[in-house]
Formats: structure tokens, sequence, C-alpha cells
């Protein structure tokens, strides 16, 4: 991002400007094309990576193989048009019913997971936020769960829930987590939040420790004790952070399939997510629906992302902070600048540019 | 204003430009399948000669390295490169059917599982052999049954595998019962005079594999086979609503209900299944051959090492039906040297090769005189059990939608023996499936 969006030196010297405050947005002729031209590879890698496999994925969505063999026992290769007919599928029948309980799994896993993992990740982050002898070690052994492959996970977890396995031994219980049923919704939950709780414990903790000491300092003076430091300071200030971890556990929960899929197995209904669903019908060669699922997955993840961002006020890409920074005249925007230098990320870009109108 | 819109413009039209020309260049223009010149199957012949690739899942024992090893080194014009494909059955078939549909002449003879037969030859993925291309009258006819789609041979069987019944003779033994029983009535009865014993105590009766998984489709079969029904005719449509059906999956139903099974039955595949049957836990079990080996370890590791023997399933009057397991190899039709991809396959699946790779694999032969040569029964005990299992044995259902028919299996069947649907509801449920896939 940096590079590309860096005026180039030259352009600055060649085409001269009065001093003072400048718009965004307000370049000379020559700067702008030479921004497009810039940014025309990026574009176009997004475009070849991005765009096309998505157009590519609605439209297979609107084909069908035709069904039924000829009169030799072959199968037409003859995919025909069908419009949204796969779409509207998903709503009736067989179809529509596994659909549905996909939907319903996928958005369980999602909320139950995120909240947990959330809730422990803040406690792994405060602890891990003390000065205490051994804590590189313990940083690094929480750290572990995250770095096993999810694949492995769910067989180390299948290992541990399987019906003689030590689970139902510590419990003394029988309970059949890998059959159909509630267990194997708990199970799937238990080894995601194992999974993934250290890593919003580490982008927490990482937002905890640019939290200056002297604010704590002034809070003990003033008498804060440490629920009201923590509500009161540690809370709002990693809230930026947090939000951005939350966010990223809810667009990869929403895509759950490995964890499921070796830890319970496919076709299972109660832990069956879209994702789970869409390789199985392109496993059954259903290429259109199950481009229909995925278009589908698509549309509910970035919907999600785009509320959360919105109402949460998640700043993702730091884009609200550049926003406040153009609408402020030049000498507000310079002490804005110097204010969040510490904390956001400013680009470089900009940082020149309040430098250039100093 | 005007600035920042000509800024627009030009990034526009820079990026479309060298959008377009990267998707020229590139060569993926489109995605709409044209009308394939679609080659008359039948008319298909072998011609051209040169370096083939092998396309299989795994052979840890090395033994079809040696077959092909010898190949080339009689062919040096005509070299067998041998690709291997990841464990799961599930990826091979995604491989080899995506090689398939975009034509690719990278995987010339393809190891097919028993059950893609259908698929592959209706989709005209591999090509119909040569009426004498193998010697069908010699072999098993259940596996050429399996390679087998509407009348022509499109594979040549190449390894098989059956269902063995288990059973722990030390036992029946010792609760007076001469033979191992050979319906499930007689297991029934066995059972209770052997869970009866001091000996027996915490033992199940019987397990196969249920868990939601292509092992139910099996076990499913084989109790359908073996009370007489079927899942789908000869013609290919379902008969899943009939009386012998629905005593089949009573049969597993049942089972559950009374406790004949260990009720975690219901998470078991193979692995589970030899656990429980190697801890001494269960009297009677149904599983493949592979596993003899391992029950029959005498290094501390099995308890029923020497306790226990082997026969055919049972069935409701008789013997049970077993399924087919087992692979063929086929020919791909867009391979330039088909000459020397039939010329590899007849030398690889030959009674010879078979012979041959006997002494380093454990995978049963096609040829049914392999299983009783004195040699081999020394080495691998269960083979005359096996070929009795083998020459009653039928293969799962001949459909092209394969995938999506064991689906629909297993679907139902778990539903009927968790008791999630009574066998009627789901038994109808299921036919109206299959139905719907073979139409």
């Amino acid at each position: 991002m940096t590079t590309t969006t860096a005026p180039p030196a030259g352009a600055q010297t060649g085409t001269p400007h009065a001093p003072g405050p400048r718009k965004r947005g307000h370049r000379s002729p020559g700067e702008g094309r030479m921004a497009a031209m810039l940014l025309s590879p990026t574009l176009l890698v997004l475009a070849l990576v991005i765009v096309y496999p998505l157009l590519s994925a609605v439209h297979q969505s609107l084909f069908r193989a035709e069904s039924g063999l000829d009169a030799d026992g072959f199968v037409s290769d003859v995919e025909s048009f069908v419009g949204l007919a796969n779409y509207a599928d998903l709503f009736v029948g067989e179809s529509g019913r596994r659909f549905l309980n996909a939907f319903a799994n996928t958005t369980f896993f999602t909320v139950t997971t995120v909240f947990l993992e959330t809730v422990l990740g803040l406690c792994l982050a405060l602890a891990m936020n003390r000065a205490f002898r051994g804590r590189p070690f313990l940083r690094a052994s929480i750290l572990v769960p995250w770095a096993v492959p999810t694949a492995v996970s769910g067989l180390l977890w299948r290992w541990i829930f399987q019906s003689d396995g030590i689970a139902n031994t510590l419990l003394g219980s029988e309970i059949l987590w890998t059959a159909e049923g509630n267990a194997s919704k708990l199970a799937v939950i238990i080894a995601e939040v194992w999974k993934t709780a250290p890593f919003i414990g580490l982008l927490v903790l990482a937002g905890m420790q640019v939290i200056p000491g002297e604010v704590y300092e002034a809070a003990r003076i003033d008498g804060a004790g440490w629920w009201r430091q923590l509500g009161s300071i540690t809370l709002p200030l990693v809230k930026p952070t947090l939000l951005v971890a939350v966010l990223f556990r809810m667009l990869d929960a929403l895509r759950m399939f490995d964890l499921p899929f070796v830890l319970i197995g496919p076709g299972k209904e109660s832990v069956e997510t879209l994702s789970m669903l869409a390789w199985d019908e392109s496993n059954q060669l259903r290429y259109g629906s199950a481009s229909a699922f995925a278009v589908m997955l698509f549309l509910y993840v970035a919907v999600v992302a785009i509320v959360f961002a919105k109402v949460l006020g998640a700043d993702v890409t730091g884009a609200k902070e550049l926003k406040l920074l153009s609408k402020k005249t030049a000498r507000k925007n310079r002490l804005a600048a110097n204010q969040t230098q510490a904390a956001a990320d400013l680009s470089n870009a900009d940082q020149k540019k309040a430098e250039a109108t100093r | 204003m005007r600035q920042r819109r000509r800024t627009w413009q030009t990034l526009l039209a820079t990026t479309a430009t060298l959008t377009v020309a990267a998707v020229a260049l590139t060569g993926c223009g489109g995605t709409a399948t044209e009308a394939k010149s679609t080659p008359k199957a039948a008319a298909a012949s072998f011609e051209g000669k040169g370096p083939i690739n092998y396309v299989s899942n795994r052979d840890a024992s090395g033994a079809a390295n040696k077959s092909i090893e010898e190949w080339n080194a009689a062919h040096p014009e005509e070299k067998v490169t041998f690709i291997e494909l990841p464990d799961s059955a599930d990826q091979q078939r995604q491989q080899l059917i995506q090689n398939a549909q975009i034509k690719s002449d990278t995987f010339s003879v393809l190891n097919l599982d028993v059950v893609w037969t259908s698929e592959f030859a209706a989709n005209k993925w591999i090509l119909p052999l040569p009426a004498d291309a193998v010697p069908t009258e010699k072999m098993i006819p259940a596996t050429v049954n399996a390679a087998t789609y509407r009348d022509s041979l499109v594979g040549a069987p190449y390894y098989t595998d059956g269902a063995l019944f288990y059973f722990r003779s030390d036992l029946l033994k010792a609760a007076g019962i001469a033979a191992p029983p050979k319906t499930w009535d007689e297991m029934k009865t066995a059972c209770k005079a052997i869970l009866a014993l001091p000996e027996a105590a915490g033992m199940s009766c019987y397990t196969g594999q249920f868990d939601k998984n292509e092992a139910l489709t099996v076990n499913f079969s084989e109790a359908v086979a073996s009370a007489g029904g079927s899942i789908v005719d000869a013609d290919g449509k379902p008969t899943v609503n009939t009386p012998e059906a629905k005593e089949g999956l009573n049969l597993l139903v049942n089972g559950f209900k009374d406790g004949m099974f260990p009720s975690d039955a219901i998470t078991y595949l193979e692995e589970q299944g030899r656990r429980a049957f190697q801890d001494g836990k269960l009297v009677f079990m149904r599983n493949w051959p592979f596993l003899h080996a391992s029950l029959s370890a005498t290094d501390g590791s099995s308890k029923v090492a020497g306790k226990f023997d082997i026969t055919s399933i049972p069935g409701t009057d008789g013997p049970g039906v077993s399924t087919l397991g087992g692979r063929s190899l086929a020919i791909s039709p867009f391979t330039p040297n088909k000459a020397t991809a039939l010329e590899f396959v007849k030398f690889f699946t030959s009674e010879e090769q078979a012979q041959k790779r006997l002494a380093l694999s454990s995978r049963a032969p096609v040829y049914a005189s392999l299983f009783e040569d004195p040699a081999v029964v020394a080495k691998r005990p269960f083979f005359p059990t096996l070929l009795t299992s083998l020459n009653n044995a039928q293969p799962r259902p001949k459909v092209v939608q394969y995938g999506a028919t064991t689906k629909a299996i297993q679907e139902e069947a778990y539903a009927a023996i968790t008791g999630a649907k009574d066998t009627d509801t789901a038994l109808n449920d299921m036919q109206a499936k299959l139905t719907e896939l073979t139409k």
C-alpha cells in the first residue's frame, strides 16, 4: 500500500504548487495519471485472482448439468442455463433443508466459538501482560495450539473424543462424541476454541503492550483499582485491536471446514457447515449448485464483515483515520498526526504530505 | 473534480487493457462448455506406442513397483511411470476426475476403485476394453461384474476384497458350540450362551462398521443382500422398499436395539472394531481380511491371538453375501499411447504378475486358482475363507452417481440404526432419493 500510494518525488518537484492547505484527491494531472499507472498492476493481479474466479463462480452457479443418461448409458456433457434455479433450490425440498441446516450450524458455530474465544483470549492476554518469570516461555507455549495445523488438531481431538478415549474416561461418561447429535457440536466448539483462543490472546496482548505505563501509573495515583483500570484503560485502549481480531476470527469461523470434517466426519448433519456442503456438492460433480452454495457463503461472509465494521466500527484498514485527517485543516492535520502518530498506523505518504504542507 | 474523473478513467482503461491482454495470454478466456466432439466409445482403437503414466493409490508393499520395473526392463521405449495419489479415496477420485475433465493426457492408465466404474464409464473417462483383453473366465465372477458397465468390460480387475466373519473360537468351544453360526439367528443363540459364561463378562456380541461412512454402505448392502434383497436391480432401478431390504435393515436396527451390538458401535469404522475385538470385548465381528495379521500378532499386542477363527459372514437363511472391494485398471481415452497402455494393463493384471505380487503384497488376487495354492495359503491362512466369501459376493450398487447414492444410503441407514427414523420411513425415503438419482 505504502509504495503504491506514495506520490513519486519527481511529480512533487515537477509540479510546484502554492504552499498551504491542500485537499486530498486534488492532484495535478500528471500525478493522477502516474498514480493510476502505478496502481494498475495491483488491480490487475486482484482482478485475476479475485474478481475473475468470483465472476466465474457466479457464472457457473447459473448452469446445471443435464441429469440422466442417454440410450447407451452415457452421461450427456451439456450444461444448460437454468437462471437462478440453483439458488431457488436452496430454500425448498431436500437440498433446502440441508442448506438451512448448514446455514444454522455455521452461524451457531461462529457465534459460540468466537464469543468463547474472545473471553478466553482476553483472559490469556491479561495473564500474559504481567511481568513474571518464564513469561516468554508461557507466551510461546500458548501459541502451540494455533501453530498446529487444523486437520492435525482435528485428528488429535478425534482421538480424545472417541468412544473409549480420554474425554469419556476422565468424565466417567459414555458419550458418543463423534456420532450425530449435540455432543458432536460441543466437541467441535471445544476443539475450535482450544485452537483459536491463543490467536485472539496474542493479538490483544500486542494491543495491551503499546498502552503506556504512565497511564496506569496515573490511574494508580488517582486510586483506581484493578477492575477500574481494566474497565477504563485497558479495554477501551485495546478495543481497536480486539475488534479486528474478532472480525478476523468471525470470517474464519464462517468458513469453517477442516475441523468438523476431520473431527466428526463428512456428511454428519449436526456439524455440517456451508463450506462442507459446497465441497460435498462439487464432489458429486454438481458444480452448479456447489457454486450457488459458495456464492451464498461469500455473500453471507461479506454481509457479516460489512455489518460488523459499520456497527462496531472496527477500523480494519485505517481508512477512518485517514478520512478524519483529510477533513481537518493543515494545522489541525499536523496536530492530529502528531498526536496519533504513536498509536495509529499512518501511511508514510500522509506523513510526508503533512510535512510538505508544514 | 474533473481531475479525479480523468484519473479514474486512466486507471480503469489501463486495468481493463491489461486484464484483457492477460486473459487472452493465459487462455482462460471462457468457461462455456462447448459440445464436445465425443468419440464413439465403441469405436475406440488402441494405437500409439510410447511412455505412459500409471496413476494409482499407494502400494506400501512395493509389489506394484516390482511389476512396473519388470515391464520397464523389457520395454525401454514404452516406459511406465508410477504416479501415486493421496491415501484418501475421495481425493483420488477428485484428481482423476479433474484430469479427465480437462482431457489431460497425464494419466494414461487409471487404478479405479470398483465403485467408480460406472461413473467413469458413463462419463467416457475410460475406454471399453477389447473382449479378449483379460482372461475373465479365470477370474472370480464378481470382480469381472464389478469392472463391467452395460455389458462391456471397462476395467481389468487388479485385486479384490471381501468380508470375513471373525469369531472367538475359544469361547464358542467353552460354550459347547460346535460350528460357527451361519445365520443371524444362530449368532444370537450362540451369543446368549457365550455371554452367560463367566469369562465373557462385559463382552458384546457383534459389530460391523456403522459410522456414517462408506463402510456403512458396505454393511447395509451386506445386510440387505444377506436377507435376499438388493439395493438396485439388474436395470439399475432402486429396490430398497422391498420386504427383503426391510428385513436386512432390521437386522442392524434390532442389533442396536437389543444390545447385541455395543452401543458405541455407531462410531465404529474398521479400526475401532479391530481394537475392540483385539481387546477381547467382542465375540463376533464383520471386517476385512487385512486385520487378520494384526489380530494374530503374538507379540502381546493382541489378546485374541490363537483364540479366534474366520468364516463367511452370516445371512438370514444361510451364509450371507459379502460386498466386493478392490480395484481395477482402466485406460484413459485422452492418452496418445493407447496401444502401450493396453499392453501394460494386460501384462500388469496377468495371472503370472498377480502370483509374483503375492510374495510381497497381501492384497487378494482376482484369480481363483491362486487362493488354493498351498504355498500361498501357508502365508495367508484366510485365503480359502476369503475365496468362499468372494464367490458369493455382490458389487455395491452399480450406479453412475455413486457418490450421491452412497451418501443417500448412509444418511437413511444411519437414521434408522440410531433410531431417528423407523425402518419403513428410512427405506421409503432412501427409495425416493435413489429413484431421483438413477432417473
